[in-house]
């Protein structure tokens, strides 16, 4: 049986859908206003060239590109770690060169991909030293690490005193992304954080980032060089081009619906088709009806149900509707209860949260183009199939995205 | 007479244990002339190492400096020393030449261990706290020396190891310390003298090589512990 | 030093050209025989303690200590046995060059990847023509730089055994240079043994480059 990955964030609540406001919204607005960061002399071609980005307050804005688009170089002249050469930074309105830079960084969390911990520190000291630069007392200190350890879902008791070398990659990553929330910063800037990690932990991760930026909603600016990471994580992309030049700064759905150019359309790939899916859920799909049935059916019955039917399969389950099989017609021919020894085995599972695409792949995966969709319990509660979905990608309408706009 | 009648008659007298050549008032000046010495050596390298460290510059030609320095004989560095200080009172003579020769020796090791210590801080860390609003002496405070400590004191040990070794020479020169007990005992033929001379001055040694591993034991910081039996390593080879 | 009394004396430098040589031949033969039995002894060890991993700790905590003995105690320790000779002086500075060599060349032979290794064995090597034709090859840049090392610091050792009897260039310096109160003789021991260092060392790193010219030979100097 295959189950294809759930995806916990649900797109409409994280995409910041107004009916339902997040309980604080703590970020700030990031502003770039025609900002060029030249390194040789002046009239040599920039690394970043006259960008501008408004980056709302609580929302996550990926920068993407090729290497060499400067993407990296523009997220560091955000805490001055690379000064910029002409144009204007702003944090909630207030110009990054006016702040002291060692001032500037205590207020802005930062995780870069090797997570920098120090080895030298505990996780506890670790996750404190921004406190510790800022001279908080000691016991708010550790009350702090202690709610941060918890908040990216380590036990405090267990790790406070443990040393990096102690810890797993993707514990690390979750040390560094408590470290860069320590201080409470509106914004936080994420140098491929998740690039380490291998593909399977590094999904995990991502999942759980999501799940506490929409408890933290801080303004993140977020670097990969992954458009899929970018598609997943965004709730605006800014693609850059060779040269630092924006070539589109939108949503991840208007992206891939409408890539403003060449260069974007041959950056989010020939399948962006494909990845759009992954901005759609299976629960927003209508599921079709399932034909259920049990060892102890009988197979005139089954034929009839399967005759009414939009599909060909019937699924067969055990007594607590877990499925277990797919059975065709040609399997029920003849007289009285079901053979399940005919049951085509493995049915692909599929989650509610799953997206189009992760849905997709496990049904092309299986020799029934069907899913089975289950609730928590693994019980059925209805089906989908590669037509629905082909559907989708033909029509260019997101299910439950009607009101998406380009 | 055997080396055993020869020490037991030697050690028997108590001036030479406590008197003003006894073996005490040597130890103490040994003692003091290589803390002085490493004191010196110290003040100066360690400056020096964390800044080329730190900022990177001018690295290569104190490197080379320093390689070129490890090469020079004590003995030379004395010789070479002793005419231009000779008539300096009072010291001229019989101290600063050695004292000289000795921080020479020492310096070396602990500018290149802590230098090749902070180099060898993960970029990353140093990057992580610059990100995270340290002042460059609170990185070098907080990140880079902590890192660079197994090294930084592998340094330091070669150093002590070396110049508390080495400071038998100062006796050459007519100057205290266990080395007086050698040279009198060579030129006395006095071959108990001589040999608890070595002994002392080798157990001192070896004293001041265990003192500085319990100090790396205790100093350094647990979450290091891979990194330090590396450091000790390649310290070695100096 | 008497007052008035020249830092160098060229006359006396021109008129004891032959003494001088004299010494420096000896400086050179101490060196090279001490370097050359502590190789072939440090040699002998390390292939041993490969063989028998367990003597490492051994062999290298022995070396570790006779390393830590200062040079001038370790002639004293030797002298109520061998005298006041050429033997104790190269006793001596034979037992220096040990800890150097043996942690040299068995770093330089752990530095040969696993995956040569095993190419090695795939292709038929016998372990003798691994060892010489595989292992040594690869391990010559930290073998030498152990080399460099030992030798740097036997030119320094040698002016140190002067005080027993022996010195090379040593001599110049203590018995002829500061007994005597003649800093001619000073400067010129000294000077010539800080450049006999320093040109053996490049003499060294430049053989090391010729024998291995795919490597860019830093390993193992620090």
């Amino acid at each position: 049986m295959t189950t294809a990955a759930p995806d916990d964030r649900s797109p409409v609540a994280a995409r910041g859908q107004p009916s339902n406001p997040p309980p604080s919204t703590t970020g700030a607005v990031v502003e770039l206003d025609h900002v060029t960061k030249r390194y040789g002399p002046p009239g040599s071609s920039p690394a970043v060239n006259e960008l501008s980005l408004t980056i709302p307050a609580g929302e996550v804005c990926v920068l993407v590109g090729p290497s060499g688009c400067g993407k990296t170089t523009t997220m560091k002249m955000i805490n001055r770690l690379v000064e910029p050469t002409s144009g204007r930074l702003t944090i909630d309105g207030r110009d990054v060169m006016q702040l002291s830079p060692v001032d500037l960084r205590r207020r802005i969390g930062y995780v870069i991909q090797q997570v920098g911990l120090f080895p030298h520190m505990t996780v506890g000291e670790n996750t404190g030293v921004v406190p510790r630069l800022l001279r908080w007392p000691q016991a708010r200190i550790r009350e702090r690490v202690e709610e941060l350890l918890d908040l990216v879902g380590l036990e405090a008791a267990a790790y406070r005193d443990r040393y990096p070398s102690e810890l797993s990659g993707g514990e690390r990553q979750r040390v560094g992304v408590a470290r860069a929330l320590a201080a409470d910063p509106p914004v936080m800037l994420m140098d491929e954080p998740f690039g380490a990690v291998d593909p399977i932990r590094r999904d995990r991760l991502q999942n759980e980032f999501l799940r506490l930026q929409s408890r933290v909603r801080k303004t993140i600016v977020f670097v990969t060089h992954d458009v899929d990471e970018a598609i997943k994580m965004a709730d605006r992309i800014a693609i850059l081009q060779r040269g630092g030049i924006l070539a589109q700064y939108d949503t991840p759905d208007a992206i891939l619906s409408h890539p403003a150019n060449e260069f974007v359309e041959r950056f989010v790939g020939a399948d962006r088709g494909l990845k759009r899916l992954s901005l759609a859920r299976v629960r927003d799909l209508e599921l079709i009806r399932p034909v259920l049935v049990t060892a102890g059916t009988d197979r005139t019955d089954a034929r009839r149900e399967l005759q009414a039917s939009a599909v060909d399969f019937a699924l067969l389950a055990d007594e607590h509707g877990r499925p277990l099989g797919w059975i065709r017609a040609t399997d029920v021919d003849g007289q009285g209860p079901i053979d399940p020894e005919r049951a085509t085995p493995g049915a692909s599972l599929i989650e509610p949260e799953t997206t189009l695409r992760d849905a997709l792949s496990a049904m092309l995966a299986s020799s029934v183009q069907l899913g089975a969709v289950v609730d928590e319990d693994e019980r059925v509660v209805g089906l989908i199939s590669v037509d629905q979905i082909s559907e989708v990608l033909q029509s260019g309408n997101l299910p439950g995205k009607t009101d998406a706009t380009g | 007479m055997t080396l055993i009648d020869e020490l037991g008659a030697w050690l028997a007298d108590p001036t030479h244990w406590t008197g003003p050549d006894g073996m005490v008032t040597r130890l103490l000046e040994h003692v003091a002339l290589s803390g002085a010495c490493l004191g010196l050596a110290i003040a100066i390298a360690l400056p020096i190492g964390l800044w080329i460290g730190h900022t990177g510059r001018g690295a290569a030609g104190v490197i080379r400096a320093a390689n070129i320095g490890q090469a020079l004989p004590t003995l030379g560095v004395i010789g070479i020393v002793l005419p231009l200080t000779a008539n300096i009172e009072p010291y001229g003579f019989d101290l600063i030449p050695s004292i000289v020769a000795l921080v020479a020796l020492a310096i070396p090791p602990i500018v290149t261990n802590t230098y090749a210590g902070l180099r060898q801080v993960d970029p990353e860390a140093v990057e992580a706290g610059r990100g995270m609003g340290m002042r460059e002496l609170q990185l070098l405070r907080l990140v880079e020396v902590p890192l660079a400590l197994p090294s930084v004191l592998a340094g330091l040990r070669i150093s002590a190891v070396q110049v508390v070794a080495t400071a038998t020479l100062a006796a050459v020169l007519g100057a205290g310390g266990l080395g007086r007990l050698i040279i009198d005992g060579i030129a006395q033929q006095d071959d108990a003298q001589l040999f608890m001379g070595a002994v002392l001055v080798a157990i001192l040694a070896i004293a001041t090589e265990l003192a500085f591993a319990g100090l790396q034991r205790i100093a350094i910081s647990p979450g290091l512990r891979g990194r330090v039996q590396a450091a000790r390593g390649s310290a070695a080879d100096v | 030093m008497p007052p008035g009394e020249p830092l160098l004396r060229p006359d006396w430098v021109v008129n004891n050209l032959d003494v001088i040589g004299e010494r420096l031949g000896e400086h050179l033969g101490m060196t090279a025989t001490a370097v050359g039995v502590g190789f072939v002894i440090s040699f002998a060890l390390a292939l041993m303690i490969r063989r028998h991993r367990a003597l490492t700790t051994a062999v290298i905590g022995a070396a570790g200590i006779l390393y830590a003995v200062p040079s001038l105690a370790l002639f004293a320790f030797l002298i109520p046995f061998t005298g006041i000779s050429f033997v104790t002086a190269e006793i001596a500075l034979v037992s220096y060059t040990l800890l150097i060599l043996v942690r040299n060349i068995l770093l330089g032979l752990e530095s040969v990847p696993p995956d040569v290794l095993e190419a090695a064995d795939g292709m038929g090597y016998t372990s003798r023509q691994r060892l010489w034709r595989v292992e040594l090859p690869i391990a010559l840049p930290i073998i030498v730089a152990g080399l460099r090392i030992a030798t740097v610091t036997t030119i320094g050792l040698v002016t140190v055994t002067s005080l027993i009897g022996q010195g090379g260039l040593g001599y110049l310096i203590v018995v002829a240079g500061i007994n005597a109160f003649f800093p001619t003789a000073i400067y010129v021991g000294a000077l010539l043994s800080v450049a006999l260092a320093v040109a053996a060392d490049a003499l060294l790193l430049a053989a090391q480059r010729r024998l291995t010219p795919w490597s860019s030979a830093r390993g193992g100097t620090a």
